[in-house]
């Protein structure tokens, strides 16, 4: 097989206050015809450099400092490093010979112009074709990718649009004039399972059809598995390894794939079995502390229901209710862990709100025992809430936008404290302790946010949750923004608080691999609803629910024995009208929950309940 | 859409009502009014036939009778000694300074105003946008520096020092009087093709003094805008689409950075009024600036209530062009009308 890319020897350097920054050192490698090179490394190691070097769109700080680019495109070969980034030549390649996708899909689509508008524009340019044209064959474009009304499509804007279909029109985009070659920084990261499944599923018959070659950069191991033909792994700007799929995966040369492979959770990981970070962290865990064991569960959510009601623009109209979440019951531990799963706009982070008491309830009651019996959260008012607030505490998803760029760690650290009205001298010995609790250098509390890293500024957030003494964490996603290369030290790092500090946890995340390794009890919810609860165990052992059966087929396994099947994961599992029998559910149906199994509970069709009764 | 536009059109009469209101109390606030000032100026000259006169007045314009009625009058919702005759009526009331209607003391101040500030926010626009984009782009380059440099300065130098500078220097080397708006000789003239070339010539010296503080403003927003949007992944989408860097600066950033000034129009049109009187001081323009302060001054009721009026005016069609002109541009908005 001929390659169509050749890189030799690319070397990239940034300027920076410190002097140059070299962050690809010569990189050489191969991109073949009609296959999919997965480029895999961690944040940092080169991957987006690489991409926005091929395609000559590096930011204005960077330059390429050595090496070739050969683009055998036909019968001619280009060094795409000698091409003047913005002259013609590099822009006929740009968008008609060489695509790119991004990973964000809603801030790479502008919200001010129509996608009929963008996707038609790259052919606008490319081919001087008019306005009528251009719209026809985004048209087919659009219904390539799986768009359910094309014609329609073209006049709506991202914002209309659901994060899959966002990605799609992106691929449509990138597509609409059959490039040789596609490169796809990170094109699923910020999807949900299911979705991501489905956009995988569409590449790879996109590639079927018109024969591309793709560049996947990618973190994500389960994606390398089930759509690459061949890896490249990156390590700080140097290639490691490279080579065919099957023989990169399965006999792993290089110790850093393996320690990547070994840092991610599994599905098919021992009880027992801990993550191995690639790097190994240091945490002072203080000693176990026992706390008298309560007689009931520390939080009990009875029935809980919350609607919003979104503003029409015509007064005229009756403004529109959305559901967001309908009878929710939870119970959790002292001392456990409850996962919530589901997709975005299931209601998970709703729920997380309301205990929280950021929001209101409409019915039901969230019940918090703090040692002298249960009581009803949004009853609590004066010094009872003061003392609620303080032991559940919140760790969040994005580690940057969490911290206050203008507060030292200290005075993070320090403000919950302060708040509880903890003395000043107790408070510096604690900053100290919770730094080490959590693996940081004291030495970095004098230290602003942006000195750190995105790892290490989870760290800090979460030593801000733990320093108000809480008895509960809520973690609302609390890896999916980092890197893996971390994921693993801040989950391990998560397990053994909660051991020493007889902490519960909340976790809701759409990544059922982490709540798979984080989770006791887990809870899928999907529309609003729970639709199956069970054990850990039990759960991915017995998965009964459609939406459950199909969440876990999505998850993309880093092992190449377990190839997702994509033709399961197509469709629209989070339609409860169209799951199978048992488990259909008319519109505004709620269905029952029936107990199949010791803790087990799967919600049945109201019709399927009354046949059994 | 029509419904949104007849909505703010009700909203807009309601808020001119009120406006109105405050208007004219704040107005009657002081003590006293022009024709009591005068009439006192007058016993004390004893000129009997003159303080009949003012009394006359008075009488005729009601100014001898509670605020509430004649603020009624004034808007023409209350009889007054001429029946309905106010604001609604398009009567504008009488100017005691001047002894004459106040549609006739106003007469063409209104539209040279107008013209004056339309011209320089045009001025602004055509000067700042190429600038700022030039700046964005060549970022901590010689050029930027020397546009930024030049931008301060515009900030820091008052507009009627530049205004005295430049008459000095105009006479001094050219022979030529800027003040005014035309040539004294034709003041008085009909409107003819002279008289518009001349005015015309004139405005070039107002239109730069009076633009050059927004000038450099605008630059600097927009720079700052422009930089946080071409930092954005949707640029970096146009480009690697292959569009020429300029056409992909255009189409996306720069309309993306468009949405603070567009939503700006509405302040715009009163500060420039408001702005400009030194300015209009200085070049003796025969705008409606100068003729506010006097009045204001002089407790010209009528007169100045109906400038306020005419500036409110301004304001809240200002704000509906801008309102409108952000629906039409993003279908954010658009669609949140929905």
């Amino acid at each position: 097989m001929s390659s169509l890319l050749s890189i030799r020897d690319l070397a990239v350097a940034f300027r920076t206050e410190t002097g140059p920054f070299e962050a690809l050192h010569g990189l050489s490698l191969d991109v073949l015809r009609g296959r999919t090179l997965a480029l895999v490394g961690e944040s940092g190691s080169g991957k987006s450099v690489t991409a926005q070097a091929i395609l000559r769109i590096l930011p204005p700080s960077a330059t390429i400092t050595n090496g070739r680019i050969l683009f055998r495109d036909g019968t001619s070969e280009t060094d795409i490093a000698r091409l003047p980034a913005e002259g013609p030549a590099m822009r006929a390649i740009r968008g008609q010979r060489i695509a790119m996708i991004f990973q964000e899909p809603m801030t790479c689509l502008s919200p001010l112009h129509t996608i009929g508008d963008q996707i038609g524009e790259a052919l606008r340019i490319h081919t001087g074709a008019d306005r009528r044209e251009a719209d026809a064959r985004t048209q087919e474009a659009l219904a390539r990718v799986g768009f359910p009304d094309p014609r329609r499509a073209l006049r709506t804007y991202p914002f209309e649009l659901s994060g899959g279909l966002r990605q799609r029109a992106m691929i449509a985009m990138a597509l609409i004039l059959k490039p040789a070659l596609l490169v796809a920084d990170e094109p699923t990261t910020a999807l949900d399972v299911t979705t991501q499944a489905q956009i995988l599923a569409l590449l790879a018959r996109l590639q079927e059809e018109t024969g591309m070659a793709i560049l996947l950069i990618t973190h994500d191991l389960g994606v390398v598995a089930n759509i690459a033909h061949d890896v490249a792994v990156l390590y700080r700007g140097r290639l490691v390894e490279a080579g065919p799929r099957d023989t990169v995966m399965r006999v792993p040369g290089h110790a850093y794939l393996q320690a990547l492979l070994r840092a991610v959770p599994r599905f098919d990981m021992a009880p027992d079995e801990r993550l191995t970070p690639i790097r190994p962290a240091r945490a002072e865990i203080p000693p176990t502390q026992l706390r008298a064991p309560l007689d009931g569960p520390l939080l009990q959510v009875e029935g809980v229901t919350k609607s919003f009601t979104l503003r029409s623009g015509r007064f005229w109209q009756k403004p529109r209710v959305v559901h967001a979440v309908s009878d929710v019951s939870l119970v959790l531990k002292t001392g456990e862990t409850l996962g919530l799963v589901g997709e975005s706009g299931s209601g998970k982070t709703t729920v997380s709100k309301m205990i929280m008491r950021a929001l209101q309830p409409d019915s039901g009651r969230i019940l918090f025992d703090d040692g002298g019996g249960p009581r009803d959260v949004h009853g609590l008012s004066g010094d009872a809430l003061f003392a609620y607030r303080r032991t559940v505490q919140f760790v969040f998803q994005d580690p940057y936008a969490s911290l206050d760029p203008r507060m030292t760690v200290r005075q993070i650290l320090s403000e919950p404290m302060e708040i509880h009205g903890v003395p000043a001298a107790e408070r510096r010995e604690r900053c100290r302790a919770l730094m080490a609790m959590v693996g940081l250098e004291p030495g970095g509390l004098g230290r602003y946010p942006h000195a750190f890293s995105g790892g290490q500024r989870q760290r800090i957030g979460i030593a801000r949750a733990l320093a108000a003494k809480p008895r509960l964490l809520v973690l609302d996603e609390p890896v999916s923004a980092l890197d893996v290369s971390v994921q693993a030290q801040i989950l391990n790092l998560l397990k053994d608080l909660q051991a020493a500090l007889g902490l519960s946890y909340l976790i809701v995340s759409h990544n059922l691999a982490v709540i798979d390794y984080m989770a006791d009890t887990i809870s899928v919810m999907c529309r609003g609803r729970i639709v199956e609860e069970a054990p850990r165990a039990a759960l991915f052992r017995r998965p009964m629910h459609p939406y459950t059966r199909a969440l876990l087929a999505a998850v993309p396994d880093p092992s190449l024995d377990h190839p997702l099947d994509f033709a399961a994961v197509a469709g629209d599992r989070n339609d409860p009208s169209r799951w199978e029998a048992p488990y259909r559910l008319a519109p505004d149906e709620a269905g029952t929950m029936r107990t199949i199994e010791a803790g087990h509970r799967v919600r049945y069709g109201a019709a399927q309940a009354a046949e059994a009764a | 859409m029509i419904g949104v536009v007849l909505r703010r059109l009700v909203t807009m009469a309601l808020t001119l009502l009120a406006i109105s209101a405050l208007v004219f109390v704040i107005i009657k606030l002081p003590p006293g009014d022009y024709l009591t000032n005068r009439i006192m100026e007058l016993r004390a000259t004893g000129d009997a036939s003159s303080v009949a006169k003012a009394e006359l007045l008075i009488r005729q314009y009601g100014l001898d009778r509670p605020v509430w009625q004649q603020y009624l009058m004034w808007i023409g919702v209350m009889p007054g000694a001429a029946g309905f005759s106010g604001l609604l009526q398009g009567d504008w009331g009488w100017s005691f300074e001047y002894d004459k209607p106040v549609a006739e003391v106003v007469g063409d101040a209104l539209w040279l105003t107008l013209l004056i500030n339309l011209t320089a926010v045009v001025f602004v626009h055509l000067v700042a946008i190429p600038a700022a984009i030039y700046s964005a782009t060549h970022r901590h380059t010689v050029g930027d520096a020397v546009v930024t440099l030049l931008g301060y300065v515009g900030l820091a130098v008052p507009g009627f020092l530049l205004a005295l500078i430049l008459l000095f220097y105009a006479n001094r080397w050219f022979g030529l009087s800027i003040g005014g708006l035309y040539d004294s000789a034709l003041t008085n003239q009909p409107w003819t093709w002279e008289k518009v070339r001349s005015l015309l010539a004139h405005l070039v010296v107002p239109t730069l003094v009076i633009g050059l503080g927004g000038t450099a403003a605008m630059i600097r927003r927009m720079r700052a805008n422009l930089l946080d949007e071409l930092a954005k992944p949707y640029t970096v989408t146009a480009r690697a689409k292959g569009l020429p860097p300029l056409q992909a600066l255009l189409k996306y950033p720069f309309r993306m950075s468009l949405n603070p000034f567009v939503a700006d129009i509405g302040n715009l049109l009163p500060h420039l009024v408001s702005g400009s009187v030194l300015v209009s001081l200085v070049l003796s323009l025969p705008t409606v600036g100068p003729l506010l302060l006097d009045a204001l001054r002089s407790q010209d009721q009528f007169m100045a209530a109906f400038i306020l009026m005419f500036v409110a005016s301004l304001t809240l069609v200002g704000m509906l062009i801008s309102d409108l002109t952000l629906v039409w541009l993003d279908p954010r908005i658009r669609m949140g009308l929905r």
